[in-house]
């Protein structure tokens, strides 16, 4: 009675996590679980309470159980109108969107909704559709198109400004058109001039960060932010506050860390937005280099598996697709470590799995998912 | 059924591996910088962590009381409540806050002007006052309101005192608020000590210190006064809201300082002053006790405890009375003939004269194509020593002088003090003038302005030329001879006491030296001048006295009359003579001397020697004037 009743949940649990990826969902498991415990410490002080978490990773993992489901035929399917419908909702928000803290990025449409977010994913479907459907007959202008079909939102996204989520969108787009075949020789020389420049920058730090210097193309404000981070001492209680505190929690969590709950930088407040996009630094307080390299493993891993799967996906579709979101999982987490770490500038970008937020956690689930069902359906194309 | 091209899927591998491999940097990359945080800098963002998260909240150490010699407290502290504000909890514009307080509580342009400045400086972290005394009905009017002020309390907190006001004001000093030069000054001082005691830092915690002596006793017994401010090791948050104390080290009480100045007396003689500016010193020559140490006139030290206004201020510094200033410490005047009584025993002393030696006295002295007044005209006649400190006789002093020199003269009376610092425990002494070939060498330019011409020699025997004293060198130079040569370093405080003990300890110095005199002649000079008070120029001022004073009466020119005659009444006031006193009783034993001046006020006999004998009669006999209102004790 009772072996058959215990038999009966395991059924329903395993006939739920049929078809997921073994692997791909034991690293999503850990991510998901040191994310959980880092926010345990990470939101004291805050007022979110631990149910929202909860409930939030278990819609994130919801959404990708959903997704897992869809076959990627459908999205390939539906590419151009999620794409189109995510255009003329950042040309919406551009019109009537409503501001808060200085930026145009959220539509109220009964309920409040940011379409940037839906971009991340809608871009790498969209071009990954575009390739799909040029493919054998690929020309050079195709790159043209791609261009375009990247360029509009992106710009969309960053006069909002969102330059985090612009610099995703961006990334998601570009992932897919190098992985399409992009030539080598018109690839190298930007890939050149962007290490010369940052070169540039560090040598020439100092005078290009004087007051009375204005930066072409750039808002002041974002001049600042590589600024401080060339030298965040030079506004230790302004813009390189964030840095430099993140920086002291981070080098004073040592190898193994202060303890969990026992980070002063977190608990003490020093740590801006410890629960969401400098959640790293309360982690590595209090779990220190070790942590650390476990979880900069576990996301080594992820990324791995995401291109392992997409690399033995069916068709050019699911393998762009596959690879472009995996490589923007690369994206989040390297962009969020390195700019919480001091080397990147400060940008929005959330640690995947591990920051406290609805709509990332959803959007990363949706990711995770296409992998999921990329990985479930490869047969079933092929066959 | 497959429908992609072999040489697609090899690139694309390739592009995957590329991919990779590039992953693989950048997450070497991470892991490197996180090597170099954590491990290769951990020793240093540990630190930084620490410092980040303790504060040290400063316990002010309560400030040493000043006690007169007779017990009497006349710098205090007591404690008020104020209204302090946290500058951190306050959410909005601080001008609106405190307009809404000034509706409940009583606050002056000049609390909310010292509140904001203080709250500038401070980078507007921590809790600052912005009233201090409240009355109990503003308390209460507080507390029933007190919901609507978050981050607004009644704290008590200590307040510096002095009771009666402007009385000995430029003795006592003041203190007030730490300004950026003192915080630099200490923090100089606490390195230097650094390197004798390791422990110093410890011992010095200088945000403690919100006051510190500005001038007077309160500046010069600032180490001792001040205690040693204890401290609250507290944890913060990054907003410096404190969440926990993780020690405490309690605050060191500061001593009391025991002046040897009998303040009633110091009363006394500032109300015999009446409007009348000068300065008055009074010291017990076998100790070096001063006594009394009257600056007029005064000002009141309370008025800048807690920032001074600026009118004031203004009132105070540009009086043309210069209230501020200290003058028998810094005021120098020419003796006039109060220096006649040492001029006689440097007579005797270098056998330049002996006691029945006489002159004839015209009433003039010519000195090459220069002639000498004596204040008498037609002379004092047959003038011998007695007589000529007695009746004050120019004449006598001049032929000195020249058979002297001016050298002679200087090494005479330097080992009195004349032109020279006398120690006291004050800053800022002045060191005045006591002529020299050497000393006009050295303090002029021109070469024909060095020389020293023997015609200058002729009226430093009457106190007059180049002599410039203090007032307190002249009383410390009239001690040494009544202490018949043993010379007791001046000061005002001679005793240290502990707060909690009353232990005394005594800072008094033994004697600093002895000039070699002989006793017949330091009597033949103090003969002289008790002589003065009895048939001399203060005969009248000194009659009928139940103790023996000698005395020497003196005026002291301001400015040259090209030997046209003076006439008291005529001369704009600040351009009259300085009158000039100096005393000793009683004759057997003396237990006070006195020097002063009264400035502008005329002839010494007329003007300063009538407030000495008052000051004798009261401090020998316990008498005191009628006019003069009783002394009352603060409560």
């Amino acid at each position: 009675m009772e072996k058959s009743a215990i038999n009966k949940v395991k059924k329903i649990f395993l006939s739920i996590l049929s078809g997921l990826d073994r692997q791909l969902g034991l690293i999503l498991l850990g991510l998901a679980t040191i994310g959980f415990i880092t926010f345990l410490s990470a939101s004291q002080n805050t007022p979110v309470r631990f149910e929202d978490e909860l409930r939030n990773l278990a819609l994130s993992f919801a959404v990708m159980w959903v997704v897992s489901r869809i076959p990627p035929k459908w999205l390939e399917t539906e590419a151009v109108w999620i794409y189109v419908v995510g255009v003329a909702l950042l040309v919406a928000v551009a019109i009537f969107g409503l501001i808060k803290k200085g930026a145009r990025r959220w539509l109220n449409i009964g309920v409040v909704i940011q379409p940037s977010e839906l971009m991340k994913i809608a871009m790498p479907l969209m071009l990954a559709w575009y390739f799909q459907k040029r493919e054998g007959i690929q020309k050079t202008w195709d790159y043209g198109v791609a261009a375009i079909i990247l360029g509009i939102p992106v710009a969309l996204i960053a006069r909002q400004p969102d330059l985090g989520t612009a610099l995703l969108v961006f990334a998601a787009g570009l992932y897919v058109i190098i992985l399409a075949g992009l030539p080598w020789k018109w690839i190298l020389p930007f890939v050149g001039l962007g290490i010369f420049g940052i070169i540039l920058i560090i040598i020439f730090g100092d005078t290009i960060c004087a007051h009375n210097i204005a930066w072409p193309f750039v808002h002041n404000y974002q001049k600042h932010r590589v600024c401080t981070l060339l030298d965040p001492s030079s506004d230790p209680l302004g813009k390189g506050f964030h840095t430099i505190q993140s920086m002291i929690a981070i080098g004073s969590g040592g190898f193994f860390g202060k303890g969990w709950f026992q980070g002063t930088q977190a608990h003490l407040e020093f740590i801006p937005e410890k629960h969401t996009d400098f959640v790293f630094a309360v982690f590595s307080e209090e779990f220190g280099l070790l942590g650390n390299l476990i979880l900069l493993a576990l996301f080594f891993a992820l990324i791995k598996r995401g291109l392992a799967i997409s690399a033995s996906a069916p068709n050019l579709f699911t393998r762009l697709l596959g690879a472009s979101v995996t490589l923007i999982f690369f994206t989040y987490a390297f962009v969020n470590i390195g700019m919480v770490s001091g080397l990147l500038p400060v940008v929005g970008v959330p640690l995947p799995f591990i920051s406290y937020g609805g709509t990332a956690l959803v959007t990363l689930g949706f990711g995770a998912g296409i992998l999921m069902s990329i990985h479930r359906h490869r047969r079933l194309v092929q066959s | 059924m497959v429908s992609f091209k072999k040489p697609d899927l090899d690139s694309f591998q390739e592009r995957i591996t590329i991919a990779i491999v590039f992953t693989t940097v950048c997450f070497l990359l991470l892991a490197t910088r996180l090597l170099w945080l954590q491990v290769v800098n951990h020793g240093k963002y540990s630190v930084l962590a620490d410092s980040n998260r303790i504060a040290l909240i400063p316990v002010p150490a309560n400030r040493g009381l000043l006690i007169d010699r007779n017990g009497i407290v006349i710098g205090r502290n007591y404690s008020a409540l104020t209204l302090d504000i946290n500058a951190e909890e306050v959410s909005g514009n601080v001008d609106e806050l405190i307009d809404e307080l000034s509706q409940i509580i009583l606050i002056s342009a000049k609390d909310r002007r010292n509140f904001k400045r203080a709250l500038d400086d401070s980078r507007k972290m921590g809790t600052f006052p912005l009233r201090s005394m409240l009355t109990e009905a503003e308390t209460a009017r507080f507390m029933a309101n007190r919901y609507r002020f978050p981050g607004v309390e009644i704290r008590a907190r200590s307040f510096r005192e002095y009771p009666y006001n402007e009385l000995a004001s430029h003795l006592i000093g003041y203190i007030g608020r730490v300004s950026q030069r003192d915080k630099e000054r200490m923090q100089a001082e606490i390195e230097s000590s650094k390197a004798d005691d390791p422990d110093a830092l410890q011992t010095s915690f200088l945000p403690g210190i919100q006051y510190v002596g500005k001038i007077g006793l309160e500046q010069s017994y600032e180490t001792v006064l001040r205690g040693v401010p204890g401290y609250d090791q507290v944890e913060i948050t990054a907003g410096g809201k404190p969440v926990r104390t993780l020690s405490s080290s309690p605050s060191v009480p500061g001593k009391n300082i025991v002046l040897s100045v009998d303040i009633k007396l110091q009363y006394l003689v500032e109300q015999l002053y009446g409007n009348f500016r000068g300065a008055f010193v009074a010291i017990e020559p076998e100790t070096g006790d001063i006594l009394a140490f009257v600056s007029k006139p005064n000002f009141n030290p309370n008025d800048f405890v807690e920032d001074i206004d600026p009118t004031t201020w203004k009132e105070l510094n540009e009086s043309p009375q210069k209230p501020l200033y200290n003058r028998p410490l810094k005021g120098i005047y020419p003796p006039g003939s109060t220096y006649k009584p040492f001029m006689a025993l440097a007579a005797l002393e270098t056998k330049k004269r002996t006691p029945s030696q006489t002159i004839s006295d015209p009433g003039y002295f010519d000195f090459g194509n220069h002639t000498f007044r004596d204040d008498k005209k037609g002379g004092h006649g047959i003038v011998d020593m007695q007589k000529s400190i007695v009746d004050s006789c120019d004449t006598y002093y001049y032929t000195l002088a020249r058979d002297m020199g001016v050298n002679m003269m200087h090494d005479f009376m330097k080992p009195f003090g004349f032109g020279q610092i006398t120690g006291i425990d004050l800053l800022g002494e002045s060191k005045g003038v006591l002529p020299s070939t050497e000393w006009k060498k050295n303090t002029f330019k021109k070469p024909e302005q060095q020389r020293w011409y023997e015609g200058e020699t002729i009226s430093l025997g009457i106190g007059q030329g180049y002599n410039a004293f203090t007032i307190l060198q002249l009383a410390h130079a009239m001690a040494n001879m009544a202490n018949n040569g043993i010379v007791m370093k001046p000061h005002l405080v001679k005793a240290i006491e502990d707060p909690f003990t009353r232990n005394r300890t005594l800072t008094t110095p033994k004697e600093s030296y002895r000039i070699d005199l002989v006793p017949e002649n330091i009597e033949t000079i103090k003969k002289a001048m008790l002589e003065v008070n009895v048939s001399g120029t203060s005969a009248s001022v000194f009659k009928g006295t139940g103790y023996q004073a000698g005395g020497k009466t003196g005026t002291a020119q301001v400015f040259s009359l090209n030997s046209k005659e003076y006439h008291h009444g005529s001369t704009a006031e600040f351009l009259r003579d300085h009158a000039l006193y100096i005393a000793f009783a009683p004759a057997e034993k003396p237990t006070i001397v006195i020097a002063m001046v009264v400035e502008n006020a005329g002839f010494g006999a007329q003007h300063a020697a009538p407030i000495a004998r008052k000051a004798l009669d009261f401090y020998l006999e316990g008498k005191w004037p009628k006019e003069i209102p009783e002394w009352k004790r603060a409560p």
